[in-house]
């Protein structure tokens, strides 16, 4: 049951269409930051993309290689379970339809993981048909480390700590398992439209 | 985790942009110190608002106390600061997260820095270790701009606060005998306890303090993973 609460009467934005805003969240301008450790600092020398697990054989590619491939940059609004939105972000990076093409696998589910040890789960299928990118460059700008650069996973239609920070790779699985979010309660797929903001949501 | 009633009690105003709010929530389920809370505002006319909110009390508490920094442009933060008042009701959920958290437990010494109000959370860690007696060694570093920002002041200076160290990084008063200086690496290196003891860190602030002081760890040798940080607001924003 819903309680009124007495006195709030809200600060509605007459600038944001209210069907762009998902169930509980508001649109903020800034670019938080929300982070589980410290930032790593890695070097783009050092730095590869692997696809792992239930494969032929694991695919990787180096920041030169990674680069080579086709470039798609895309215009989406992103949910933070954390309540804010940003509308209209601007990324680019390479798709996964591109990253996983030729890539032969009987698994359903997926874990990114990343550098500092984080990990989350997502069906593949969420990651194909133009849903899911690795993106290196924000708003025209090679990504900040603080927004998960030099890349980070960019799943837009899902709250965002599934878009992982500093990612390095993803591990093909048969089986779904939790990520670190995934946890310590956090829903398990996370809609922002359903709202699925924890465990039983 | 369904939404659940909540009574205010009691408002203590903290500083000038602080103020915490005591709850009674029946039925609440015990939290772990550090965890948080979704707070919902619901209009008259049915639009609601969330937004998460640390818990600054220990779970050894009897009530729930939330401690809610003013934002000027914001929307539930000058309701929750200014408008709120004891009976009134709203709806919280939680416990939420688990990561940021401490239970007391035999373990190495637990090192806690908080900018401004990312004290709020880190408190609750205090009272947490001494409502168990916990023998853990822990210690509090707390950047404020001065003495009249500083959150939870009575409590964090009294004399059984514990291991509390204040630095003002804007005005000291006269004769200030903590640091006055922000949180940077040479800071950081006197205050913690050296890698080789392998410290539990927490750190929370606004992002570019969190980023400072986390990154200083790091680069003084402390292991990544037992450093773990909580930030609010944007990139690059004011240090306390």
């Amino acid at each position: 049951m819903t309680r009124i609460t007495r006195g709030f009467h809200g600060r509605r934005r007459p600038d944001v269409d209210p069907a762009r805003v998902p169930p509980g969240q508001y649109v903020t301008q800034d670019f938080p930051v929300l982070s589980a450790g410290p930032t790593p600092h890695g070097s783009l020398d050092s730095w590869s993309f692997t696809i792992r697990g239930q494969v032929d054989q694991p695919h990787t590619w180096t920041w030169d290689e990674f680069q080579a491939l086709p470039h798609e940059t895309v215009t989406r609004d992103i949910h933070c379970v954390t309540k804010w939105s940003k509308l209209d972000t601007v990324w680019t990076g390479v798709s996964l339809d591109t990253l996983l093409d030729g890539v032969e696998t009987s698994a359903e589910y997926v874990t990114a993981f990343s550098d500092g040890g984080y990990t989350t789960n997502l069906p593949l299928e969420d990651l194909t048909g133009g849903r899911a990118w690795i993106a290196f460059s924000y708003d025209d700008e090679p990504l900040h480390p603080e927004h998960g650069g030099p890349a980070r996973l960019l799943v837009p239609h899902l709250y965002f700590w599934k878009s992982a920070k500093w990612v390095r790779g993803l591990e093909l699985q048969l089986e779904d398992e939790p990520g670190f979010w995934e946890g310590y309660g956090y829903h398990n797929y996370g809609d922002p439209w359903r709202e699925q903001r924890y465990a039983g949501d | 985790m369904n939404w659940q009633p909540g009574t205010v009690l009691e408002l203590i105003e903290q500083t000038a942009r602080t103020r915490s709010i005591v709850f009674d929530v029946p039925g609440w389920s015990r939290h772990r110190a550090g965890q948080h809370v979704d707070v919902r505002l619901t209009a008259e006319d049915g639009y609601q608002a969330q937004r998460s909110y640390s818990i600054a009390s220990a779970p050894e508490d009897r009530h729930i106390e939330l401690t809610v920094e003013r934002i000027d442009d914001g929307e539930v933060s000058p309701f929750l600061a200014d408008e709120l008042l004891p009976g009134d009701e709203i709806e919280l959920r939680g416990p939420i997260g688990g990561y940021f958290a401490w239970e007391e437990a035999p373990g190495t010494p637990v090192f806690l820095v908080g900018g401004g109000s990312g004290v709020v959370p880190l408190r609750a860690m205090l009272r947490h270790h001494r409502a168990t007696g916990s023998t853990v060694p822990v210690r509090l570093l707390y950047s404020a701009r001065s003495l009249e920002d500083v959150i939870y002041r009575d409590e964090l200076t009294a004399a059984d606060a514990g291991d509390v160290r204040l630095t003002l990084t804007r005005r000291q008063p006269a004769g200030w005998t903590g640091y006055g200086r922000r949180v940077d690496r040479e800071l950081a290196a006197e205050v913690c306890w050296p890698e080789a003891e392998r410290p539990l860190v927490y750190v929370c602030g606004p992002t570019g303090f969190v980023e400072a002081v986390a990154g200083a760890l790091v680069k003084l040798g402390h292991d990544a993973a037992r450093i773990r940080t909580e930030r609010f607001g944007p990139t690059g924003g004011e240090t306390p």
